[in-house]
């Protein structure tokens, strides 16, 4: 099974202020995109599971002529609080890279 | 493919020499500017990408003569030229200090530059009575994450700024200002504001804005200065001020996805920008055109930022090449969290239960906090970072000298005689400040633009006018 790594040119988070992170998930070409852009493998489930976010306040804009995702989320604590340890949260693409994704229809539910 | 690029008969040319005022500014690319007709330099001076401590202080992440010399420049050929230049966000959050403290260098440059310029000052830091009677009218709404607002939480910040539209910057340029230096301001307000003065079209003002916020990162080689925005009626022209540099479709669109959670819409003062329907196109090999980019009316809100500040932080650090602890490094935070945290506890059990003990090892989950897959080989090196958490500085600085033996001398299993791991300062205890947090995410309701700012003016060409108060 493909993972995201193999399906995406380039995944970033960024901060979008101090409450969110944004997640771009750039797919290799639009046939790619096509196929992978809705699988539930990529869901606002994986979000609660690796970043501790509300998975009801997720929002998910498909971007055709970019061929992009683009996923936000809740940080569950502000930037910088006590424990910060990544203010831009510029490093938590790393942790979506190896994810295993299946095509749009057959995903899971999660 | 040579193109032919044929300019927009409508263009208002604006000059964004850079992404951030001090990053540095080429004189030749302001000059080359000047030359293609532009109307003003506008430039942002802000983030709040860096934290809440720059707002809850007031003071500035950039250094002073960074920000002078980038000054110096723009205020130089602005002047000369007969056109303004605009600062958006003065001093990183756009506190009253951070513009006087802006205003105080711009008056130093205007001094050894040998000119005269008239300075206007927009403030748009709020006091705590409005916000609170504007709270109790219903004017102030929550954005998503955040609930309604309490007075109380109003009352704990340092500093609350509000976001400026483009209008205080129009009022000011029509008034004569040649340097206007606004508090906190969307990146986009001060960019867009002589064109939406000179009649370009709003939605295209607007877009070329958000996508030259940050300089010449729409471009190909992004460390090559900034760029001219040219507005028309109808599209817009992004074109790089450093001649070897070139924009693309890809690289104007793909900035619309920046730091924004929606690529789309963007909410602004006093509207929404709405680029769904844009058409990105290359003008000729340097230039991207835009069309289609659309701007929705709505009520003026503004967007309220605030911190505050909140306990104290001492850290200690030390490199760890043992192989008895490499090889058990899960094991070795666990025991340390442990033994630390209960030294902590029944330390100063009669002073304080209000503390946190954070334990950082770089080089296996330092960056992350997340538990490493089973199997994964011991690294060469490694580096722990301690950080304890208290009310005060004087309690976080003696909770971590009560850690300091434990921290460097922990033994583990295997260990025959007492190991001590690699720190390389003395003292070993940093006291590091305090903890500073955002607090607002919620937007207050306004009459128009100009409501919650104040102006005020040093005019230098009047020597004895030099009042340096708000109007």
């Amino acid at each position: 099974m493909p993972k995201v790594k193999d399906i995406c040119r380039h995944v970033r988070t960024k901060n979008a202020g101090p409450f969110w992170v944004t997640v771009d998930f750039f797919y290799k070409d639009f046939d790619t995109y096509k196929e992978y852009k809705d699988s539930e493998d990529l869901g606002p489930g994986l979000f609660a599971r690796l970043f501790g976010t509300d998975p009801t306040s997720i929002k998910r804009i498909p971007v055709d002529s970019l061929h992009m995702v683009k996923v936000s989320y809740v940080r569950p604590n502000a930037q910088a609080w006590k424990g910060e340890r990544d203010m831009h949260s510029g490093q938590s693409f790393v942790r979506l890279l190896d994810i295993d994704v299946r095509p749009s229809t057959s995903g899971s539910a999660v | 493919m040579e193109m032919t690029y044929q300019r927009l008969d409508d263009e208002v040319v604006i000059i964004v020499p850079t992404g951030m005022l001090g990053a540095g500014i080429s004189p030749e690319h302001v000059r080359r500017g000047i030359e293609q007709g532009a109307a003003a330099i506008a430039v942002d001076s802000g983030s709040t990408d860096s934290g809440p401590s720059y707002l809850a202080r007031g003071v500035s992440k950039m250094n002073r003569e960074s920000v002078k010399s980038d000054l110096m420049v723009i205020m130089a050929e602005a002047y000369s030229a007969g056109i303004p230049v605009l600062v958006g966000t003065c001093a990183t959050s756009g506190t009253d200090q951070g513009v006087n403290w802006t205003r105080d260098i711009a008056i130093e440059v205007a001094e050894e530059l040998n000119i005269q310029p008239k300075i206007a000052c927009l403030y748009s830091e709020q006091d705590k009575d409005t916000l609170k009677q504007k709270n109790k009218d219903g004017k102030i709404t929550p954005l998503a994450p955040k609930g309604e607002l309490e007075d109380d939480v109003i009352d704990s910040c340092d500093h609350i700024v509000a976001l400026m539209g483009p209008e205080p910057y129009i009022e000011a340029v029509k008034a004569g200002a040649d340097v206007v230096l606004g508090g906190r301001t969307t990146d986009t307000a001060v960019l867009s504001a002589v064109a939406l003065m000179n009649g370009a079209g709003a939605g295209q003002s607007w877009h070329a804005a958000k996508i030259a916020e940050c300089g010449g990162q729409c471009t190909v080689h992004i460390r090559k200065g900034g760029v001219l925005m040219r507005v028309g009626k109808e599209a817009f022209d992004i074109e790089p001020l450093d001649l070897e540099n070139q924009t693309s479709p890809e690289t104007v669109s793909a900035h619309m996805l920046y730091e924004s959670t929606d690529p789309l819409r963007l909410t602004e003062p006093g509207g929404i920008l709405d680029v769904t329907d844009a058409i990105y196109v290359q003008a000729d090999d340097r230039i991207t055109r835009v069309t289609g980019s659309v701007w929705n009316p709505q009520p003026y809100t503004m967007k309220l930022e605030g911190a505050r500040s909140g306990p104290y932080q001492t850290i200690m650090i030390v490199g760890i090449e043992d192989p008895h602890v490499l090889a058990n490094l899960d094991a070795f935070h666990d025991q340390m969290q442990d033994l630390l945290t209960q030294r902590i506890a029944s330390g100063f059990a009669e002073e304080t239960s209000d503390f946190d003990v954070s334990l950082r090892i770089y080089g296996w989950n330092g960056t992350s906090g997340q538990p490493v897959p089973a199997g994964t080989p011991p690294p060469r090196d490694v580096g722990v970072m301690f950080v304890v958490t208290a009310p005060t500085q004087d309690l976080a600085n003696r909770m971590a000298k009560s850690c300091n033996p434990l921290f460097f001398h922990m033994p583990m299993p295997g260990h025959i005689e007492l190991p001590s791991y690699a720190f390389p300062f003395t003292p070993a205890d940093i006291p590091r400040g305090q903890v500073y947090e955002f607090v607002l995410n919620h937007v207050v309701h306004v009459q128009d633009g100009l409501e919650l700012v104040r102006t005020g003016w040093v005019d230098m060409k009047k020597a004895d006018n030099m009042e340096r108060t708000h109007a």
